[in-house]
């Protein structure tokens, strides 16, 4: 028994990705890179973490259709989340075909851990 | 008027029902059978005597033949082919009309198809490889009650596959013990947790009690992780009023997801059942108890894909598909086969998939396979990399048996799984680089980092071991 890491108190996660270390910027243009080589459309959401269970967060401005520049996605991100520090930001990509969400993953969590 | 007086007696089924120059409509209903003749009896009118037995033909002629247009009803033998590498079979492509079955019943399909004709003399075995259903007849089946995109958007889960883990031990345990062992996997991280098939409402834990405690352990993980999160609550039961009762049960505590095995229930409960959760905005994961005794045989039965066209025409959210690499071993080509069958709006004809028609869905929604059985984190690349962002990746023993515990069994998979679709996001070939994409995730998780060490490493090398029918199986049975 002395062996077992006793695992911790259950944390708050943000669905895809939320186990892996917060993101680094170099990892975050590789993802980007993905959703924009699969076609699909950037939008960024954010939300108060007390509301965040529901379906809809705050749409930050327009989704960014057809969008397909990294740096542009990055800096509406970053605009989002200096507009709103207490917030979750997350990047979604609209897929439309399978008229769902290809990816969607928090960018900047409220309480970075 | 028919032009030809009755005449009584047995005539050879293939004066009827084999036409070999026969064009198939895009409204036929077509099937393909593996037949192995009787002895003397030629291929052609084995072929026939299946097509008439499937549809309107009996042994001998009967005068009532006459009162109706049976050109119009018959169904037709219309090619044959040799099957690859055994020369004692051959497969046979029956086309029926549309009419002869009830609109949106897969009963009735497969009380035609693989009824009374299996146990039929003149062929020695028999076996239905693949149906084409066609699109008019799609159309009235209600199909998955919520389809894979619903799904996503009601769990928001999106960007990568699913996880779940049926508990263990399968039959034994208390209601609130059984709701723990849910607790620790969900808080752990995983999406959902599930029933084993064969816990229905036995003594040592009754149906009510089980959804309860179970449903509790839901709540508490969901509030605590943020996540959306569910369990398999399966409502298969002996009757379909008392599957009512415990799926509308399951409804009232707030369940998002429920559970039936469909072929021991059977078709028309499942149909219903499937017609429920569409009323009642709750997804149906279906179980596939049975399946082996009726498509394991590669003489005798029924192949899985028909099992699955059927499933997805009479209704479920995730089906069982195999999982290629685990305990139990499919042939991956036709595995991907079966996958593309329950979730792919058209999938064309392609036989090194053993999918011998083009099936057009028009706009049902599609099916989640679930993989499951025998496998752990060593496997997440493999799966990652076969099965793509829609499936259910199902961990039992390999969340329930790790050292720590649930909880952490269920953090290393998750740690596991979103470090390969980060990976393959990245462009790297998962599969192979598995091992080291493994071994930096597990840098920052000890929980990986143990799973790793208790479950032995499997080798990263996937050829395909062709069950399908191929030449190379001569000397090799």
């Amino acid at each position: 028994m002395a062996d077992i890491l006793p695992y911790p108190t259950t944390q708050r996660r943000g669905e895809t990705f939320s186990y892996l270390p917060a993101m680094t910027p170099e990892r975050l243009r590789k993802q980007i890179a993905y959703l924009i080589a699969q076609g699909w459309n950037p939008a960024i959401e954010h939300s108060e973490p007390e509301k965040a269970f529901s379906s809809f967060w705050y749409l930050w401005k327009l989704p960014m259709f057809g969008e397909t520049s990294i740096e542009r996605i990055l800096a509406e991100l970053e605009a989002c989340h200096r507009a709103n520090p207490g917030h979750h930001v997350r990047l979604l990509g609209y897929d439309n075909y399978a008229q769902s969400q290809g990816t969607a993953f928090i960018v900047y969590r409220a309480d970075a851990r | 008027m028919a032009s030809n007086s009755f005449q009584a007696g047995v005539k050879d089924y293939r004066a009827t029902y084999w036409t070999p120059d026969y064009v198939p409509l895009d409204s036929d209903l077509l099937a393909v059978f593996k037949i192995v003749a009787q002895a003397g009896v030629p291929r052609e009118e084995a072929a026939a005597a299946v097509a008439a037995e499937s549809s309107t033909g009996t042994w001998t002629t009967v005068w009532t033949d006459l009162l109706t247009d049976l050109d119009y009803y018959r169904g037709r033998a219309y090619r044959i082919e040799q099957v690859p590498g055994d020369a004692n079979a051959f497969y046979a492509f029956i086309a029926y009309p549309i009419d002869l079955f009830e609109e949106g019943s897969v009963v009735n399909v497969l009380t035609s198809l693989v009824g009374n004709v299996f146990g039929f003399k003149a062929v020695r075995s028999l076996r239905l490889e693949d149906l084409r259903f066609p699109l008019a007849y799609v159309k009235t089946c209600g199909g998955p009650p919520n389809g894979i995109q619903l799904e996503r958007d009601r769990l928001n889960k999106y960007g990568r596959p699913f996880l779940g883990c049926t508990i263990k031990p399968k039959l034994g345990l208390s209601a609130k013990n059984y709701g723990r062992a849910v607790y620790e996997c969900l808080r752990g991280g995983l999406d959902f947790t599930k029933d084993d098939e064969n816990i229905n409402s036995q003594p040592f834990m009754r149906w009510q009690h089980r959804f309860e405690f179970v449903m509790e352990a839901v709540q508490k993980a969901e509030a605590e992780t943020g996540e959306r999160k569910g369990h398999y609550l399966n409502v298969t039961a002996p009757t379909p009023e008392e599957m009512y009762k415990r799926a509308e049960f399951a409804k009232s505590l707030g369940a998002p997801i429920i559970m039936h095995d469909f072929l021991t229930a059977g078709f028309t409960a499942n149909t219903g059942l499937a017609n429920w959760c569409r009323e009642n905005g709750m997804l149906l994961h279906i179980h596939r108890a049975m399946h082996a005794v009726l498509d394991r045989n590669p003489y005798h039965g029924i192949h899985f894909r028909v099992l699955t066209k059927c499933l997805r025409l009479s209704g479920g959210d995730h089906l069982h598909s195999g999982t290629v690499v685990g305990k139990l071993e499919g042939d991956r080509e036709a595995t991907i086969g079966w996958v593309d069958m329950m979730r792919e709006p058209f999938i064309p004809e392609n036989r090194a998939r053993g999918i011998f028609f083009d099936q057009d869905w028009g706009a049902m929604p599609g099916v989640m396979p679930v993989a499951s059985g025998g496998i752990h984190v060593w496997h997440m690349p493999a799966l990652t990399a076969i099965f793509g962002d829609d499936a259910c990746f199902q961990f039992g023993g390999g969340t329930l048996g790790h050292p720590w515990g649930n909880a952490a069994g269920a953090h290393a998979n998750r740690v596991a799984l979103e470090a390969c679709v980060e990976a393959r996001n990245q462009g790297r070939q998962v599969e192979r680089e598995g091992r080291e994409i493994l071994s930096e995730a597990a840098k920052d998780s000890p929980e990986l980092r143990i799973a790793m060490e208790t479950w032995k490493e499997i080798k990263f090398e996937f050829d395909t071991v062709d069950k399908l029918d191929a030449p190379a199986r001569v000397g090799t049975n």
